[in-house]
């Protein structure tokens, strides 16, 4: 045996009874493999950054849109023929859905009949892009009168209210995200509406009622089947049963609502079942006690305190129904809607849907509407997970 | 109640009172050990010997798997863990900063309370650690290798005919025994047991401890054990472990019959609270 | 004691009442899973009465809207097996090295920061993937390979399976951290004891215990991909291409879905009604997919005896 006194601090590696070369490739293997992991991690949350970048710096222009300061003069003769109403020589910069809206304007402020304003006036989305330093078409003797305008600080861009309070348009720059807007809220609150008791009241049933037979195990599979199903194949299902064979209206926010609430259903059952599950057994033997009834004790005791929980599986599915795009597609909720519906029996688009539509347009302004709507699609999303969340932890079990 | 070799008889830190001298295999110096604030070892002095069984007894939370784990560094693998002090083996302090934790495990082999063989073949099981360490290639071999060490863990001849089947598919013992045969298949020197029957029936238990009793030839082997009749039919020497600090240790006679402490009385006679 | 009885028998007659409301409810889901599967066949079937299904399984023409159009659907197949191909090659690594990363070498607080940060892949709309695939991913590849000389279609099938790879990473990564972690802690003990590695025991214990469970993630994942519509709508191509080549445009089951059923058609036409063939074989092979998932995960959890997956 070696002298303890001695060895103890040598360091000299042929003394060391544990230096084993044989491991330093081992290592070295280890080491790969962790940093192997890393990247993978990297990987991902890095796309998630670069995706997010691309679709701000895209979209971030379409918040704002190019006006000119010209004359604008009103008066019969303008108003019936509105082209006229500006000088020759900015037609082709102008917007016509701008000139369109003259008489709608003198409708509304009479007191500019037969006057000439100096007017800031929306431009055309060929004269934006150019503003926005994007690729542009447009000749140049038009070229030149708009970089003198913009030398004199008389062509700028402003705030873009026209993306909220507009609906689609086939011209770019009077496109806006309003109706779609209005479809997905009609549409959501469809789905909400038919979803939401539905998928509460078999969570309680499942949970609270059902005896384990094998009915029930047949509906869980099948909850769990209709989770996993394409959602495109909803879109089939509304085709053929809501509007072939119960001959509701077609690219209606009904029909849609519904579709998507078969879709939203097997999340709120399964958050549901979760949340009535983690209520202790305890307050139901407590009410038992006090000589209530099964109905009683769940009604007024389980679900009051299971509530929070269910209302955060439902904001998700909520969520993301709101992202939902191809059932709609296939029961036509692409269509064009510049006018908001008014209910929801009438044809409507919803924001993904209105998305997919400026994706599809050649022109090129329609690209940074695109990534814009995105952007406010994302916030919105963000915004009800970002609530489930604070709902969850508000409520988080206290027992 | 620290333990210092110096006033009390040199009994505490060698376990020794007769005049044989057995070889030291690890010396531990004043390891102190912290969970975050919880100082859960404080200063032990030990050494441990080859071709003995040393037992480690004393009540629940008292740090004797925590002292156990600071034999191979498997410690190391719990947050917020810090190790003080030396423990030499073969004339190495293995906390030093050259040595290797793979390297030590790998010569300082564990076997846990539970039985925990690997959702593998019986085969696999023993030759996972051997092919990986490169102490064998596939083949003939390796063949003899699993056999050998099946053998020393005496489970050989109960599953020879069933190498293929999954380790999980065994019985507890011989789970337990198949846990042991994959420990020395890696050929350590030391082989440390935390409870190593507490999960097993009579029968298997008095399996693993004939084992014990002839791998001693082989290894210095360190055992936990609750079992207080255990410690005294296997165990050479014996340590009295309380509240994180190492009470007496010497030969399982003087322990049982003679301890000089009297914590060591109460609780060898049950009378521990 | 007249007014108590009927009154008891009141409330008797409510708690029954509200018992079958909530089992009309629950059954509702049932009917909605037969209603998909009905209203698909009834009208496949309808298809099939027209054209036929030996051709439809094995014929590599898919031309309708034509006077002499032919549905043979297998350029069709080809073209969705080879994006979800691709998909997976992105997904499946990248989601299980996250995993593992997450499970193994992060401390739960760092992990509890990534895992919801993964699932935030999960929660963008398709849409949203398609559009980032089709003006960012695929102008890249046909820039990159033209610098390398090859030529690659503006709708390959590389930007689709790439993007929709990454719409998947989350699918993989959050199950298949689920079930690493699930794997009992004495297994990394004994492996790490026995003067293993930390990557030797992830590799050699750890992987092959969670491998139901991994399989499991990987097959659902197939299954999103297979029924992933807008990124191959928006990024992907329309033509029926039977070709190993991804960078050449292919089309898949859901693009042709869609395009068979928007716009103005005849509903009752061939051209509209294949869309519903199509849509079967997607309803029975994701269908067959996620029962053979489920049953993995349950022996999973059977073995390991755990109910929180
Ligand atoms: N992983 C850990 N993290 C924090 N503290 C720990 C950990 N393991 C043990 N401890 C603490 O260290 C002390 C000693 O524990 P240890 O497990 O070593 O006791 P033991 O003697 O093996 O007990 P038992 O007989 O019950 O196995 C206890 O106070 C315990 O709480
Ligand atoms: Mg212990």
């Amino acid at each position: 045996m070696k002298n303890i006194n001695n060895t103890n601090n040598n360091k000299n590696l042929s003394d060391n009874p544990f230096y084993d070369p044989s491991l330093t490739q081992r290592h070295k293997s280890a080491r790969r493999f962790k940093i192997f992991t890393i990247t993978c991690i990297a990987f991902a949350l890095s796309f998630l950054v670069f995706f997010l970048g691309d679709m701000i710096t895209k979209g971030l222009p379409a918040f704002q849109q190019s006006y000119m300061q010209i004359d604008v003069t009103y008066n019969d003769q303008t108003i019936a023929s509105t082209r006229k109403a500006i000088d020759k020589k900015y037609r082709r910069i102008v917007s016509r859905a701008w000139l369109r809206n003259i008489p709608k304007m003198v409708q509304e402020s009479p007191e500019l009949m037969a006057t000439t304003q100096s007017t800031w006036v929306l431009v055309n989305h060929q004269v934006d892009q150019y503003m926005k330093d994007h690729y542009y078409k447009i000749k140049n003797k038009e070229l030149k009168i708009i970089e003198d305008m913009k030398a004199q600080g008389k062509i700028q861009l402003q705030f873009n209210s026209i993306f909220f309070t507009q609906g689609d348009s086939k011209i770019p720059e009077n496109s806006g995200l309003k109706s779609s807007i209005i479809g997905s809220i009609l549409t959501l609150l469809v789905t909400m509406v038919v979803a939401f008791p539905m998928g509460v009241m078999t969570a309680v049933y499942l949970e609270e009622f059902a005896d384990d037979n094998r009915w029930t195990q047949f509906i869980e599979v099948n909850i769990n089947n209709l989770a996993a199903i394409p959602s495109i194949l909803f879109g089939l299902l509304g085709l053929a049963v809501f509007i072939n064979l119960f001959g509701m209206p077609r690219s209606s926010p009904l029909v849609g609502g519904l579709t998507l609430a078969l879709m939203t259903l097997p999340i709120i059952i399964v958050s549901s079942r979760a949340a009535l599950r983690s209520v202790p057994d305890s307050i139901r033997q407590a009410g038992y006690g006090l000589g209530l009834t099964k109905v009683q004790v769940v009604q007024d005791h389980v679900i009051p305190l299971a509530f929070p929980g269910i209302m955060t599986g439902s904001i998700i599915g909520l969520a993301q129904a709101m992202g939902e795009t191809a059932p709609l597609i296939i029961i036509g909720m692409i269509a064009f809607i510049p006018d908001s519906p008014g209910s929801i029996f009438e044809a409507a688009t919803v924001m993904p849907a209105q998305i997919f539509t400026w994706a599809g347009m050649p022109e090129r302004a329609y690209v940074e509407r695109t990534a814009a709507g995105i952007m406010v699609l994302l916030s919105i999303l963000i915004s009800l997970n970002a609530l489930a969340i604070i709902l969850r932890k508000k409520f988080e079990v206290k027992w | 109640m620290t333990n210092n070799p110096d006033n009390s008889s040199n009994s505490t830190i060698n376990g020794l009172t007769s005049q044989e001298s057995p070889a030291t295999k690890i010396t531990v110096r004043k390891l102190n050990l912290y969970y975050g604030d919880n100082h859960a070892l404080h200063n032990i002095d030990m050494d441990l010997y080859k071709n003995k069984i040393t037992a480690l007894i004393g009540p629940s939370g008292c740090g004797k798997s925590t002292f156990l784990r600071c034999l191979n560094r498997m410690n190391e693998l719990i947050n917020g863990v810090k190790v003080d002090g030396d423990v030499i083996i073969d004339g190495k302090n293995i906390y030093d900063k050259d040595v290797d934790e793979v390297s030590v495990r790998k010569r300082v082999g564990m076997v846990f309370q539970q039985p925990n063989p690997f959702p593998k073949s019986i085969y696999d099981n023993v030759s996972y650690a051997p092919l990986k360490h490169g102490i064998v290639k596939k083949g003939q071999i390796c063949d003899e290798l699993v056999e050998k060490s099946l053998l020393q863990a005496g489970l050989w001849d109960e599953v020879k005919d069933k190498l293929t089947q999954p380790g999980t598919s065994l019985s507890g013992g011989q789970q337990q025994r198949l846990c042991i045969a994959r420990t020395i298949a890696v050929e350590p020197d030391v082989i440390l047991m935390d409870e190593p029957t507490s999960a097993l029936d009579p029968l298997s238990t008095e399996k693993i401890e004939t084992l014990m009793l002839d791998l001693k030839e082989k290894y210095a082997i360190i055992t936990v054990t609750h079992n207080m009749q255990q410690a005294g039919r296997v165990a050479d020497y014996t340590a009295f472990f309380h509240m994180g600090d190492l009470i007496e240790y010497a030969d399982t006679e003087t322990i049982f019959i003679n301890p000089g402490k009297k914590k060591t009385e109460d609780y060898i006679t049950g009378r521990y609270g | 004691m007249k007014a108590f009885e009927s009154k008891k028998r009141h409330n008797e007659i409510k708690e029954q009442l509200i018992k079958v409301c909530l089992i009309t409810a629950a059954s509702i889901s049932i009917l909605t899973t037969f209603g998909v599967l009905f209203s698909i066949i009834f009208e496949a079937i309808e298809f099939f009465q027209m054209r036929s299904f030996w051709y439809f399984i094995s014929g590599t023409e898919w031309s309708p809207g034509v006077a002499d159009s032919k549905f043979g659907a297998l350029p069709i197949f080809s073209g969705t097996f080879i994006i979800t191909l691709i998909a997976m090659a992105v997904a499946l690594p990248i989601g299980l090295g996250s995993a593992i990363f997450m499970s193994e070498y992060a401390s739960p607080k760092l992990r509890s920061k990534l895992k919801p940060l993964l699932e935030i892949l999960a929660g963008i709309p398709t849409v949203v993937y398609g559009f980032f695939a089709a003006i960012t991913v695929a102008p890249f590849i046909v820039n990159f390979f033209s610098m390398l000389g090859i030529q690659a279609s503006f709708n390959s099938a590389l930007a689709s399976g790439i993007v929709m790879g990454i719409m998947i990473i989350p699918v993989i990564s959050s199950l298949s951290d689920d079930v690493i972690r699930a794997v009992p802690d004495s297994q990394r003990k004994a492996s790490l004891a026995l003067g293993m590695t930390m990557s030797e025991t992830i590799k050699h214990i750890v992987l092959p215990s969670a491998l139901p469970g991994i399989i499991s993630a990987t097959i659902l994942g197939i299954s999103k991909a297979l029924g992933e519509t807008m990124i191959v709508v928006m990024a992907a191509g329309l033509r029926p291409n039977l070709s190993w080549n991804i960078l050449e445009d292919m089309t898949t089951v859901t693009v042709r879905i869609v395009d068979a059923l928007v716009g103005d058609h005849e509903f009752d036409s061939p051209d509209t009604l294949s869309a519903f063939a199509l849509g079967l074989v997607l309803f029975i092979v994701t269908l067959i997919l996620n029962v053979i998932s489920v049953a993995l995960i349950r022996k999973f959890k059977e073995k390991y005896k755990i109910n929180t997956l």
